[in-house]
């Protein structure tokens, strides 16, 4: 009798913990980090809620922290307790998650699923994995917009044009850092695009840039939030400005302002996702699963009917579709499109992983004079 | 009886219950603060843990920098031996590079080699790529000539569980020092990797110390050996005076150009100690360098100006606050309840609408398409081609913040003025007082603990005030804590953002202490 009940237990233990260990194989929450606003909610639209219609017991929980995500996952790494599941940022801040140690690093073939014409996702993402933690989503760029109300019968067609200020007078906005438009001078004051990085490497080649900043300076009213230079336009308190395409695209065609866009030297940058390194074998296997759906070759199209940011896989761009609202072909609103990509230029990610501190420092030093 | 008491050679005077009274007033007086610390108790290690203890930590990252001597410890003490000399240096001996390519060895496997690159970085530019390129490397160098060699000579040093067996012996670790020590980084790489220590080959870097042992250790020692692998090892030892040689420094080199730079390793060796004041030197524009402190470039310079700025502009906001507040405060607390009431909740109001909406506001006003410009140029004031640039500069940010904190100055004025009796300024005047007089010699006294409380509490405020000046700022209304939050989120330099935050609490102390001096501080009253 004893010996009975205590196999029946046995048995009774047993199959808990077999329900348990399959329960516990993929979690049913998750949490995922972006940057708000319209980008976050293409993802919800082109990711998330395809995910759930498959997969009905699964939790989504979004958070906006993408801009300070570097900070508040080293801080949970140092508490130990790691809240989120996976985080969408810059390629910049993929690449010091990775070196921090704060990031896992995945082995593209493995974790993302190859692409529709049968390229596998290493070739089919190729050179956009700059990171052995970098899982690229989308290609963006950072180009100028112009008030055509604003700047007469000939309107500006060159990056140049941003330091002229006899034909386009008035005020511009550029970034308060130094990337972006410290190359964007050298480029306007005679240096090659391919030797822009080795002049910014001495401390001449930085004195040059500045000094081409100078003759601006006065007029530029440096933003820090990407919905700055959108808004400043809007409001005429700038003639031109950079920011991210995808706030101009919404700024021109959604809200119809008098805005148009200057593709010439439009900077490339990739965002995309980041997985926490230590996240516990549930979780992981959950995210695992969610990000080979959400960055296969149709999601990516699929974001792309929500915003104007190209998708990162070369299997993705001839399924690029309309807007959903808008119905308006997409296409020619990527930055990656031919027309608006006959003069751009790369952002070197790992240049400026060295140089982001002893630049940046200058940089501040100069605004501040 | 009443003699007895008294008299004091009869002992101390006892309670009804025969203890001495000293006593039991002294455990009646313990059982009351007890009680009262109990009361306290709560809130106090709620502020304890919550408030101070991570305040305390964060400051302590301001000089904290174990990094270094954790993740190349023996490239430490290997540097100990080796001086940097401005301009003719050297790069160190090959010895250093030994050191340094056992830890970095077992730094990749941690990944611990680009946090270390990071953190040099702050330091001297180029070090984040170094390493992260070294680590790459690190497993591609020649070194495997070494291994192959010793193979070669015996299939036996393929084997792990002979290793292991070799490694657990007593005496190796005075024979063979440094293959003992890359031992103890070998066994946290496998243990790592969740492997079987007697059942993976060791690495490269394993070989390479141990025929550097080989060479440098006489042959008596080896033979002296009689443990477990004597007899390979001592084939060995006589052996390896054939092998190839292969300089360590030379691979580094193949790695890349910048491991012979004297700068490196100088920047290397002065950050090794586990504390360094290299953080609080940089928040006051100097920096710590291979040859010692030096002023940062003047291109480079900005915390001192920063702080200036930030000490200056609070003062100029604290100015305002008490120019703007003090007649308000003077109205509310001298008309009759029912309308200083709803004036009352006037200046409450702006408490209770977001942070971000009211410097938004300030940016619809301000701005050259603003609000007020628009006026301007419609009165004719101001031609429509040079419109006032009155946001994006300091400007902006002294407004906007008087405004923001200005409830923080009237409050207090006002607790303060409605506890003056009217009857005083009645007197004076009574007296043959002038309006002026009775005001300035009279009521005016009786406010100033109002205006000191009020003047620390923008003040304070203001020093370490964030989200405004970011928005309105510009470039010239910027505050120190703009910088100290982009080091927190953005260049993830903590150490920086730490001396800067410790120097502006210690700023904080010093002008409080002041202020406790010139004014005293029982002189301010909340009301």
């Amino acid at each position: 009798m004893k010996s009975k009940l205590a196999t029946l237990m046995c048995g009774a233990a047993l199959a808990v913990t077999g329900v348990h260990a399959q329960a516990a194989d993929m979690a049913d929450s998750m949490t995922i980090v972006s940057w708000g606003g319209a980008y976050q909610k293409s993802q919800i639209n082109a990711y998330a809620e395809p995910y759930k219609a498959e997969h009905p017991d699964v939790e989504v929980i979004w958070d906006e922290s993408s801009n300070e995500a570097v900070a508040k996952l080293r801080a949970m790494n140092e508490a130990g307790n790691i809240t989120w599941d996976l985080v969408d940022v810059v390629a910049a801040d993929a690449i010091r998650l990775c070196d921090e140690g704060l990031a896992m690093e995945y082995d593209p073939d493995e974790l993302l699923a190859a692409g529709d014409d049968g390229s596998s996702a290493s070739d089919d993402f190729g050179d956009l994995i700059v990171s052995d933690c970098f899982i690229p989503q989308i290609v963006y760029s950072t180009t100028f917009g112009y008030r055509t109300d604003m700047v007469g019968d000939t309107p500006p067609t060159n990056i140049c044009d941003v330091f002229d200020l006899e034909a386009y007078p008035g005020k511009r906005s550029l970034e308060k850092r130094p990337i972006n438009n410290m190359e964007w001078a050298l480029l306007c004051d005679g240096v090659a695009k391919e030797d822009v990085y080795d002049v910014l490497e001495t401390e001449e080649g930085q004195a040059q840039a500045l000094a081409k900043l100078d003759t601006i300076k006065d007029q530029v009213v440096w933003w820090s939030a990407g919905a700055d230079t959108p808004q400043l336009l809007a409001d005429g308190e700038v003639v031109m400005g950079s920011t991210y395409n995808g706030r101009l695209f919404s700024l021109i065609e959604e809200q119809d302002q008098p805005v148009a866009m200057l593709w010439d030297a439009q900077v490339f940058d990739l965002d995309g996702w980041i997985i926490p390194a230590g996240l516990p074998q549930d979780r992981l296997a959950r995210v695992k699963d969610f990000v080979k759906f959400a960055t296969d070759t149709q999601r990516l199209a699929d974001q792309a009917k929500y915003i104007s940011y190209g998708p990162a896989r070369k299997s993705s761009a001839p399924l690029v579709g309309q807007h959903a609202d808008l119905g308006i072909d997409m296409a020619p609103h990527m930055p990656t499109d031919p027309n608006n990509s006959k003069n751009t230029f790369l952002y070197n990610y790992t240049w400026w992983a060295d140089y982001r501190d002893d630049l940046d420092a200058k940089f501040q030093a100069w605004l501040a004079q | 009886m009443t003699d007895a008491t008294n008299s004091p050679s009869t002992g101390p005077m006892l309670s009804a219950d025969g203890t001495p009274l000293k006593k039991s007033l002294q455990i009646a007086l313990r059982r009351q603060k007890l009680r009262a610390l109990m009361l306290v108790a709560p809130l106090l290690l709620f502020v304890l843990i919550s408030f101070i203890a991570p305040i305390a930590d964060m400051l302590f990252r301001s000089v904290e920098n174990d990094i270094v001597s954790e993740t190349i410890p023996r490239t430490v003490i290997a540097l100990e031996q080796w001086d940097y000399e401005d301009g003719g240096a050297s790069a160190p001996g090959d010895d250093v590079y030994a050191a340094l390519y056992v830890d970095l060895s077992e730094a990749e496997e941690f990944k611990t080699h680009t946090r270390l690159g990071s953190r040099l970085n702050y330091e001297t530019t180029g070090m984040s790529s170094l390493l992260r390129k070294t680590g790459r490397g690190i497993g591609r160098m020649d070194t495997d000539e070494y291994t192959k060699q010793f193979e070669a000579l015996d299939p036996t040093w393929e084997d792990p569980a002979a290793w292991v067996a070799m490694m657990q012996a007593p005496g190796v670790a005075e024979i063979l020092p440094e293959t003992a020590s890359a031992w103890q980084s070998w066994q946290r790489i496998v243990a790592n990797k969740n492997d079987v220590l007697s059942e993976e080959q060791p690495e490269d870097f394993i070989y390479t110390m141990l025929y550097r042992d080989l060479i440098a250790q006489p042959a008596s020692a080896v033979a002296a050996y009689s443990g477990p692998g004597a007899a390979m090892l001592q084939a060995a030892d006589s052996a390896v005076d054939g092998f190839e040689p292969i300089s360590l420094r030379e691979q580094f080199l193949d790695i890349d150009k910048d491991w012979a730079d004297a700068q490196i390793w100088g920047t290397i060796k002065a950050f090794s100690s586990p504390y360094t004041a290299g953080y609080f030197l940089s928040s006051v524009d100097l920096q710590l360098t291979p040859a010692g402190i030096e002023q940062q470039p003047e291109n480079q310079q900005i915390y001192m100006m920063l702080f200036g700025r930030t000490m200056f502009m609070s003062m100029v906001i604290m100015g305002s606050c008490i120019l703007l507040g003090y007649p308000i405060a003077y109205l509310l607390s001298n008309l009759p309840l029912r309308t200083s009431n709803l004036l009352l909740i006037l200046v409450l109001l702006p408490f209770w609408t977001s942070l971000l909406v009211r410097t938004s506001a300030w940016k619809v006003l301000l701005q050259q398409q603003g609000v007020i410009n628009d006026i301007l140029v419609w009165l004719g004031l101001v031609a429509d081609g040079d419109r006032l640039v009155m946001i994006n500069n300091q400007f902006g940010t002294i407004v906007a913040m008087t405004h923001i904190l200005l409830p923080f100055m009237i409050l207090p004025l006002y607790s303060v003025m409605k506890t003056i009796p009217p009857s005083y300024v009645r007197a004076a005047k009574s007296l043959g007082a002038t309006n002026w007089t009775a005001f300035w010699r009279v009521y005016f006294p009786q406010s100033v603990p109002g205006i000191g409380a009020g003047s620390i509490l923008v003040f304070i405020l203001s020093i370490g005030y964030y989200i405004t000046p970011e928005l309105v700022g510009g470039t010239t209304g910027t505050f120190i804590s703009n910088r100290i939050a982009y080091h927190i989120s953005s260049s993830l330099n903590w150490g920086l953002a730490a001396a800067l935050g410790t120097i502006l609490l210690a700023v904080v102390l010093v002008l409080y202490w002041v202020y406790d001096r010139i004014v005293g501080i029982d002189n301010v009253s909340l009301g």
